[in-house]
């Protein structure tokens, strides 16, 4: 899987994606307690599992450090005064704490993965579930990509702190207290030689921990540039070779991959630094128990399988050290990803159904919009005081200039925002009344991006409505004039659609949508006219097709163009958020205001390069 | 695999150089329980101080120069396999700027990503770690096994019975784990993808009330996901331990066997320990030999993937003794232009007409009637399959592409804008542009004003696939990069979408203002492009059906209206209708 992550450079490709990046990535990184603490409570239901793990460990390190003592017992007692019966017996003992160890630690491994992956499949079900009752407010303002890499990378990080991260501090600890207690009982005087070296190993991983810490960061980010860059350069490769721009954007490309080759270079070359001198202090430390223990054994102060004994715990002593140093990187990056999840947790559903909430009865079709105020922020007004009234089966066309608050309005009817002030009413129940399913039940949209999801074309018909036969799936298509193009594709009904619907032309996933929306049979009908232009055909079939969904039922149109306009019963002129004309074409055209004057716009530019 | 490799060769110092530490570093491995061996047997049991004293000294000083070694062979094999990474990914941005569009037509933009990061992450973890770790096991397993026989052929034999064993289990383990690991990713990948897309229609899903169906397809995929993980879990909880287990059973024999081998005074204890120190030094590297023997599984395959980019042949390229084209006037001329994105299937029939320098050629046509791939091969976005297409009399094939394309300003409907600058991307065909220059081209393109309008001006960013701007307004900016390229030639297409009618009026102005003086195709939606025409071509699969010229008496489209049932049909049916609608009354008294 990629991940894309942060960015660098200010300008040039891929710096959106770093501002996008750096703030997941965050800056400083301190290990929060709180995020900590909450992460853990996902372990809670599976606390025995857990406990089961931390006793198979204990078994499987307890049977380790039984290794190097046995080893010392056959040495000194039995091999030094030949009796190969307790030879025998002990290498037996052995084997006994081996296999225990073996499977002990098999076990071990495999309920930690179980409870890990348990709860990351819990975080990923809940994360989801939180997704689908966001509103839309969320997802109009995150990109897919980053909310996309909160569950499933950020979630991924978490698990190497609960699962691994957890136990493995637990069971690290315990081998080091272990192998110092026994290292202590065995031989004092020489244990303490031994630890002599530790204050320069705890020095070491935290000079290196810290460095490494910001090295890998920025090959991290450097990455996120490097496919930032690339991404767009693959999308844009038309443009780049109309315009013979390929040697720039080469350059250009080659720069942040240079600087991702010398990010990764200058992180692994701090690791090859941290390893070696692990290494050298741990040989060092063999070194001097060696030495000292050697001397002691040579006035006989000491036997031979102590000192053998040492050197294998000294060996033991500093994997724990090492993996604990690291484990710190472990968990700050499992926190900030904890962070991130939990923030996403933790966002309010902007429109949620009250604890009271009635079903929304079998609806006639009569809207009204009753003063209503809306914005996104505090502080930035997007409606101001709308009043529309829609009559049952009524078809109204919405008109003005880009951003004017069209799409607001239709959202707010489909309840995909609440108001801010004032309500929406339909056949006189305040929306918030009643539930979001039962109101979305009886409604139907039709997107300006005609958006089609993966899988087949009748997949996507029936979205609204599994169990729809075929026959009803043909009716629908014939009546959405979508029929005959369908029955001409290879495979028909059963025809795949693409990632974003390549397949088809822009003409045919409106018509598919058409039919989508007329299988539900909605009584409230949300058309955000598409505009992109298809050929002249197809814009008649369109046309002709949304004719017969507006037939019958109430339809709010975020008209385009005029010709929608025309047929409309009635239009709305909307700018800045407010109504500022209403009528029909004609008597809007007469009112000579703003309406009039788009109108001429247009009028006079057809003057100008018409003839 | 080797194709991998030989992207080693430029750094082939680098690698000598790290293998040849690499080696005595395994000496020194190797060394150094003979020591712990000497001192034992003559230092401790003999009782001589300074036999330890050495010892040790010697130890320490043999560790700090492995530990030196370690940083240089590790760096140097890190910058070599880095390199490879480097080359390779330059090599394949390259590659993908140099082929055709009927490549980019089939290719996915997440599998060349894919291929392209995790594909080169994979070769380069190949070139570098993977097989020196690879060479590693493998000379240190033989080097250990050599050092045991000198030592004690008796003690070795039965000991050395563990190296077949962990070999086995460990490569049995990349076996089984490596399809595992495969189905895993496939899985992941499922779910991003219905994540992405339930993300992408959330309004759809809203507003048909589908999110109980989704959640339940999701915890599907999740279920299966969590699945898959368990029996890779298994099998790794059954397998990693099982190669300590093995390696462990090695310390027994020694402990075991060669114990009596000692009571009876056939082996010394230093020799003893020096046994068991190789068993537990046989553990590390054999552990990971299954995991090593699996990524280069996956890393060859990942080769072959960067190998078919890097492999593929691009339709269009310079041929050999192509010029670069000079003083271009603009006359194009489609001489008998057959043309087939793939084999059967013509797209293009017996194109033939001429377009003189400045002129507008309107083409008028339905969907897939094949007008867009006439506009195509005029840049060489693809080449025809019969026929000649001739720039001022010569066959463009044998101009060399980036000067062809110098003279070719485009302008589409679908507008590519990078994530950069405004200023940058009005300059992107002429980056040495003046500041007077670009904002003379965003005039014309009536975006200047709108530009002024945004907080940091020309320097505002224009956000991922310029997501900050309007479809309008990202429209306006590619007119102001086609002017300021200005072209001789200039393709487009006269439809404005998604914007209001005050919009629509602006961008009309400025492609007229671009079409001014050079020899224009135009993709036409409108009545007003018809009627300025100089020539209407009317596309019907494939072929020219109808043409039309303007004179100093009637323009193109009124020739047509009279002479074509088929421009007819389309203009009354079709196209006045629309355009009665709302757009013009002038049309009506016409």
């Amino acid at each position: 899987m990629i991940s894309v992550g942060g960015g660098a450079s200010g300008s040039g490709p891929g710096h959106m994606l770093h501002r996008f990046g750096s703030k997941a990535i965050d800056g400083k990184g301190r290990i929060s307690g709180r995020v900590l603490l909450r992460l853990l409570r996902f372990v809670k239901p599976y606390w025995w599992q857990m406990c089961l793990a931390t006793l198979a460990m204990l078994v499987s390190s307890g049977a380790q450090l039984l290794a190097p003592y046995l080893t010392k017992v056959a040495i000194d007692e039995n091999i030094a005064s030949g009796d190969v019966g307790g030879l025998v017996a002990t290498s037996l003992v052995l084997a006994g704490a081996l296999t225990a160890a073996y499977l002990a630690s098999a076990a071990q491994s495999y309920i930690l993965a179980w409870v890990g992956q348990k709860v990351l499949t819990t975080l990923r079900a809940d994360l989801f579930r939180h997704l689908q009752h966001l509103s839309v407010a969320y997802q109009d303002r995150h990109i897919v990509g980053v909310t996309i890499s909160r569950v499933i990378s950020d979630v991924g990080v978490i698990n190497q702190l609960l699962s691994q991260g957890s136990i493995s501090m637990i069971g690290d600890s315990l081998m080091l207290v272990g192998t110092v207690a026994v290292m202590l009982a065995m031989e004092p005087r020489l244990a303490l030689l031994a630890f002599s070296v530790m204050p320069l190993m705890v020095l070491a991983s935290t000079l290196f921990s810290q460095r490494a810490r910001v090295a890998f960061r920025e090959t991290r980010e450097s990455i996120g540039v490097v496919i930032g860059d690339l991404a767009e350069d693959i999308d844009g490769m038309r443009v780049i070779q109309a315009f013979s721009q390929e040697e720039t954007t080469q350059e250009r490309f080659e720069a942040v991959n240079r600087a991702n080759r010398d990010a990764n270079i200058r992180a692994m070359s701090l690791s090859f630094l941290f390893l070696p001198v692990v290494d050298i202090l741990s040989v060092a430390a063999m070194c001097i128990v060696l030495w000292s223990g050697g001397l002691m054994a040579a006035r006989e102060t000491l036997t031979v399988g102590v000192v053998v004994a040492f050197l294998s715990y000294v060996a033991r002593f500093f994997g724990p050290i090492r993996d604990l140093s690291q484990l710190y990187t472990t968990l700050q990056a499992a926190t900030a990803g904890g962070e991130r999840v939990l923030e996403l947790l933790d966002t309010p559903p902007a429109v949620r159904d009250r604890s009271d909430a009635i079903e929304m009865p079998p609806i006639d079709g009569r809207v009204e919009l009753r003063d209503v105020s809306f914005r996104y922020d505090p502080d930035k007004g997007v409606l101001d005081h709308i009043d529309i009234t829609i009559e049952a089966g009524e078809t109204v066309a919405l008109v003005g200039p880009t951003g004017a608050g069209k799409t607001s309005i239709a959202s707010l009817v489909a309840r995909f925002y609440d108001v801010t002030e004032g309500a929406v009413l339909i056949d006189g129940h305040d929306l918030r009344d009643v539930t979001q399913e039962s109101l979305h039940r009886q409604m139907g949209l039709v997107p300006q991006d005609p958006f089609l999801f993966p899988g087949t074309i009748a997949d996507n018909i029936r979205f609204g409505r599994p169990d729809a036969s075929q026959a009803d799936l043909a009716e629908v298509a014939s009546l959405a004039n979508a029929d005959e193009f369908i029955r001409n594709l290879p495979e028909g009904y059963e025809t795949r659609i693409l990632e974003g619907g390549v397949n088809l032309s822009v003409g045919q996933r409106q018509l598919v949508c058409i039919a989508r929306a007329l299988l539900v049979d909605p009584r409230i009908l949300i058309l955000d006219e598409a505009t992109s232009s298809v050929d002249t055909v197809t814009e008649t079939l369109i046309q002709d097709a949304l004719e017969r969904l507006l037939e019958g039922r109430t339809a709010i149109v975020i008209a385009h163009r005029l010709s929608t306009v025309r047929n409309a019963d009635r239009l709305y002129v909307i700018d800045e958020g407010r109504v500022v004309e209403e009528g029909s074409h004609e008597e809007l055209l007469e009112m000579g205001g703003l309406y009039r004057n788009l109108y001429e716009r247009q009028f006079i530019v057809w003057g100008e390069d018409g003839e | 695999m080797l194709r991998c490799l030989s992207y080693l060769r430029p750094h082939r110092a680098l690698v000598v150089g790290a293998y040849l530490l690499l080696l005595i570093n395994n000496g020194i491995t190797l060394g150094m329980p003979l020591i712990i061996s000497h001192t034992v047997d003559q230092g401790i049991r003999a009782g001589d101080a300074s036999v330890i004293r050495w010892g040790a000294v010697a130890l320490l000083g043999l560790a700090l120069l492995r530990g030196v070694f370690t940083f240089f062979l590790g760096r140097w094999t890190e910058v070599a396999s880095q390199n490879v990474a480097y080359d390779l990914r330059n090599a394949i941005h390259g590659k993908l700027q140099s082929l055709s569009f009927s490549y980019h037509d089939q290719a996915e933009t997440g599998q060349l990503l894919a291929r392209a990061v995790g594909d080169v992450d994979r070769v380069r973890f190949l070139t570098g770690r993977a097989i020196l770790r690879l060479v590693e096991v493998v000379t240190l397993v033989l080097g250990i096994a050599i050092v045991m026989m000198v030592m004690n052929l008796r003690l070795a034999l039965p000991t050395l019975v563990i190296v077949p064993l962990l070999t086995y289990v460990a490569l049995s383990f990349g076996r089984l784990y490596r399809p595992l690991w495969g189905a895993i990713r496939e899985q992941i990948s499922q779910l991003t993808a219905h994540l992405e897309q339930n993300l992408r229609g959330s309004r759809i899903v809203k507003a048909f009330a589908q999110e109980p169906a989704e959640i339940r397809r999701f915890d599907r995929l999740n279920a299966r996901y969590f699945d898959l993980h368990m029996i890779a879990s298994r099998t790794r909880a059954m397998y990693l331990p099982l190669l300590r287990l093995i390696a462990s059973a090695g310390i027994i024999v020694v402990i075991l066997y060669g114990g009596q081998l000692v009571i009876r005074e056939e082996l010394t204890i230093g020799e003893l320990v020096a046994f068991s120190t190789y068993v537990g030094q046989l553990l590390v590297p054999v552990r990971r030999l299954g995991m090593i023997v699996s990524a280069i599984a996956q890393s060859i395959a990942s080769g072959e993937r960067i190998f078919e980019i890097l492999d593929s042949r691009s339709e269009v390229e310079d041929l050999p003794g192509a010029r670069p084209a000079e003083e271009v006037r603009g006359n194009v001329r489609f001489e008998h232009v057959s043309f087939s994105y793939f084999e059967r299937n013509p797209v293009l029939k017996d194109i033939d007409f001429e377009a003189e320098p400045g002129q507008v050629v309107a083409l008028l046509g339905a969907t897939g009637s094949g007008k867009s791939s006439v506009i195509n091969l005029v840049p060489r976005f693809y080449d025809p399959t019969r026929g000649r297409v001739l720039l001022d009399g010569h066959d463009i094939r044998y101009l060399t592409v980036a000067s062809l394309r110098e003279q070719i300003g485009i302008v589409l409907q679908d507008t590519t804008l990078f994530a950069s600058t405004v200023r940058e991307n009005i300059a992107f065909g002429r980056p040495d542009a003046g500041e007077e220059e670009i904002i003379a081209a965003a005039r014309a393109a009536s975006a200047h004003d709108f530009i002024m309008e945004m907080p940091q001006g020309y320097e505002a960013a224009v956000g991922e696939r310029g997501m900050t701007l309007s479809g309008g307004q990202k429209q306006r900016i590619a007119i102001a990069r086609a002017i300021l390229k200005d072209p001789r030639i200039l393709i487009l297409d006269d439809a404005t979408s998604s914007v209001d009618t005050e919009t629509e009026a602006l961008i009309q102005a400025a492609l007229a203002r671009l079409m001014k003086g050079r020899t224009s195709f135009v993709i036409a939606q409108r009545l007003s492009t018809l009627r300025q025409a100089d020539q209407v071509l009317v596309i019907e699969k494939g072929r020219i059906a109808a043409r039309g010229y303007r004179t100093a008496e009637h323009t193109a489209h009124d020739e047509l209206l009279r002479t074509s049932g088929l421009y007819a049909e389309i203009y009354y049916q079709q196209l006045r209708p629309r355009e009665l609608d709302g757009r013009s009354r002038k049309d009506d008294s016409l």
